[in-house]
């Protein structure tokens, strides 16, 4: 019975080490296919609008209300001390360290590293990469490369919209509905918050969230059993896991980057 | 006696643990229209994709044009691909291109060429499958029987030297069928191409073929001319060109005894 339970954790771990060294096989597959990507930009470019552009509404929309709430809340709280001064530097920093880069890139993965996967899945179930690999065009530097690197390029440019629509809207609730005096909102906000420090370990953040989690997305896609409910279980997993991955790395960016 | 376009040597293969072919050798002449028939399930299909280098042999050889296609490389693998044209059992047409721009994928991937030749080559192919008229639809507007004269447009729009066709007869009205056998004939003597057809349409073989192989339980279980096949005194192959129910070919894949695994299912 307990060695049933053993030789069970025992096969887990074995499986997930080899579907580790696959997706690592894999990605160095995808990134032989950069020179093609560097031939044709132009499916870069599709790639962008697709992964990229249609996802700036949910991203907007989420900087916004996100910005609008911490403003809210700090407030209340600096009141008490008199010090809603330094409101723009909570809601900037809160922003640019943490919420940003983490809240871009969950959202990213639910709207554009699930789509990504379903996608590739389905390319795959319904045969249009085998026939690819037939007329003697690689699939994956045809078809995953582009959506990979649109992809990483996407997600800090992504963010960096949130952090500036978050800001701005915090700004909006603070300076502009609770009075908070404007110049003390940007200036201490210019003083406290360091580009180095800051603003350069947020984008390094989002940029390798972004690399994860198209990453997942291309493989999981890549991967997944050719029927529907392998595509579906892969589109999960995808979100899930990604969202595991985000959280966990954030732990251990932020205790490197901030840490004492 | 021609030269053979393919090898396949001592082809032993297996999906996870359930082999396919054992020991299985067939050769395929140059120029000629070779059927490959036998029971479904028999793994007609996974035959091509060894031929294609999709699948990769647990044992033996598949030489194609002389080259071992399980030992090239992957640069070498895409090139030798260059000179094969494959016919999806289901069509696999890329979805979000239509039908235009799915037969002109091929060209637009490998050659630089104006959209003007681009657009000749593409049409001349539609007009063969009988389906200029339908080039700005998406896969997604075609009925079965269409998608698969697109796919078939589209896999011979390069004029490959080996072409492998996938069950290239079902779901055709008779009209469509009987120019697509010619087709096959025609693209054969006209271009010298080597074909494979894969099809359990006996009769429509019978006509086209040049070579015939059977294949049961793994290996090729009969070879030889359309004539020879149809003169055999194997009952096997008559049982098979005649398609009749009862014979030493079994219809079902295999399984326990139905009567014995009703009678355990109520214990
Ligand atoms: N991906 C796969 N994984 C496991 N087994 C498979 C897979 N693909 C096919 N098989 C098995 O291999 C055998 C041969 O399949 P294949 O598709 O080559 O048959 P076929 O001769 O083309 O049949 P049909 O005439 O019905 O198209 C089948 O019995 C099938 O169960
Ligand atoms: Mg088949």
């Amino acid at each position: 019975m307990s060695m049933d339970w053993l030789q069970t954790i025992g096969q887990k771990t074995l499986r997930f080490f080899q579907r580790t060294g696959r997706a690592v096989i894999f990605l160095v597959h995808v990134l032989s296919g950069l020179k093609m990507l560097v031939q044709r930009p132009r499916l870069l470019i599709r790639e962008l609008y697709s992964v990229g552009v249609l996802s700036l509404l949910i991203i907007i929309f989420s900087g916004l209300f996100v910005g609008m709430v911490l403003s809210l809340l700090g407030y209340v709280t600096l009141v008490d001390f008199g010090a809603e001064g330094s409101l723009g530097v909570l809601v900037s920093l809160s922003l640019v360290r943490e919420l940003g880069p983490v809240l871009t890139a969950l959202l990213f993965s639910g709207r554009a590293g699930s789509a990504l996967t379903a996608e590739i899945g389905l390319m795959k179930a319904t045969e249009q990469l085998a026939s690819m690999e037939m007329m003697a065009v690689d699939p994956i530097k045809r078809i995953i490369t582009p959506r990979l690197i649109a992809g990483i390029l996407s997600l800090p440019i992504l963010t960096a919209i949130f952090m500036a629509i978050g800001i701005y809207s915090g700004f909006l609730v603070g300076g502009v509905w609770l009075g908070v005096d404007e110049g003390s909102f940007w200036s201490q906000m210019q003083a406290k918050v360091d580009f180095q420090h800051d603003v350069v370990n947020g984008f390094i953040k989002s940029f390798i969230f972004g690399i994860v989690v198209t990453w997942i997305a291309v493989f999981e896609g890549y991967d997944a059993a050719p029927t529907s409910a392998g595509v579906s279980e892969a589109t999960t997993r995808s979100v899930v896991h990604s969202a595991l991955a985000i959280l966990a790395l954030d732990f251990v960016l932020t205790s490197i980057m901030f840490g004492i | 006696m021609p030269n053979s376009l393919i090898k396949i040597s001592d082809l032993t293969f297996s999906y996870r643990g359930r082999t396919i072919f054992s020991d299985l050798n067939l050769d395929i002449a140059e120029g000629k229209v070779s059927a490959i028939m036998g029971p479904s399930g028999t793994g007609k299909t996974t035959l091509l994709r060894l031929i294609g280098g999709q699948l990769i042999p647990n044992q033996g050889n598949v030489m194609v044009e002389g080259k071992s296609i399980p030992s090239l490389s992957n640069k070498q693998l895409y090139q030798s691909r260059r000179r094969m044209g494959m016919l999806f059992q289901s069509g696999a047409l890329l979805t979000d291109l239509s039908v235009f721009e799915n037969i002109a994928f091929p060209i637009r991937e490998h050659y630089d060429f104006p959209e003007s030749i681009i657009r000749d080559l593409v049409f001349m192919k539609l007009e063969i499958v009988g389906l200029r008229g339908a080039y700005k639809l998406m896969p997604s507007e075609l009925s079965g029987g269409m998608s698969r004269r697109v796919a078939l447009a589209r896999a011979i729009v390069l004029d490959p030297v080996l072409m492998m066709y996938d069950e290239p007869f079902t779901g055709l009205d008779p009209i469509t069928l009987g120019t697509i056998v010619s087709l096959i004939k025609e693209l054969n003597q006209a271009l010298g191409m080597t074909s494979i057809l894969v099809s359990h349409d006996v009769k429509e073989v019978l006509s086209i073929a040049d070579e015939v192989h059977i294949l049961s339980n793994g290996i090729v279980a009969a070879s030889g001319s359309p004539d020879e096949l149809q003169n055999s005194d194997s009952d096997w192959v008559q049982q098979f060109l005649q398609g009749l129910p009862d014979g030493p070919v079994p219809f079902h894949y295999p399984a326990t005894d139905y009567a014995q695994s009703l009678k355990e299912d109520i214990k």
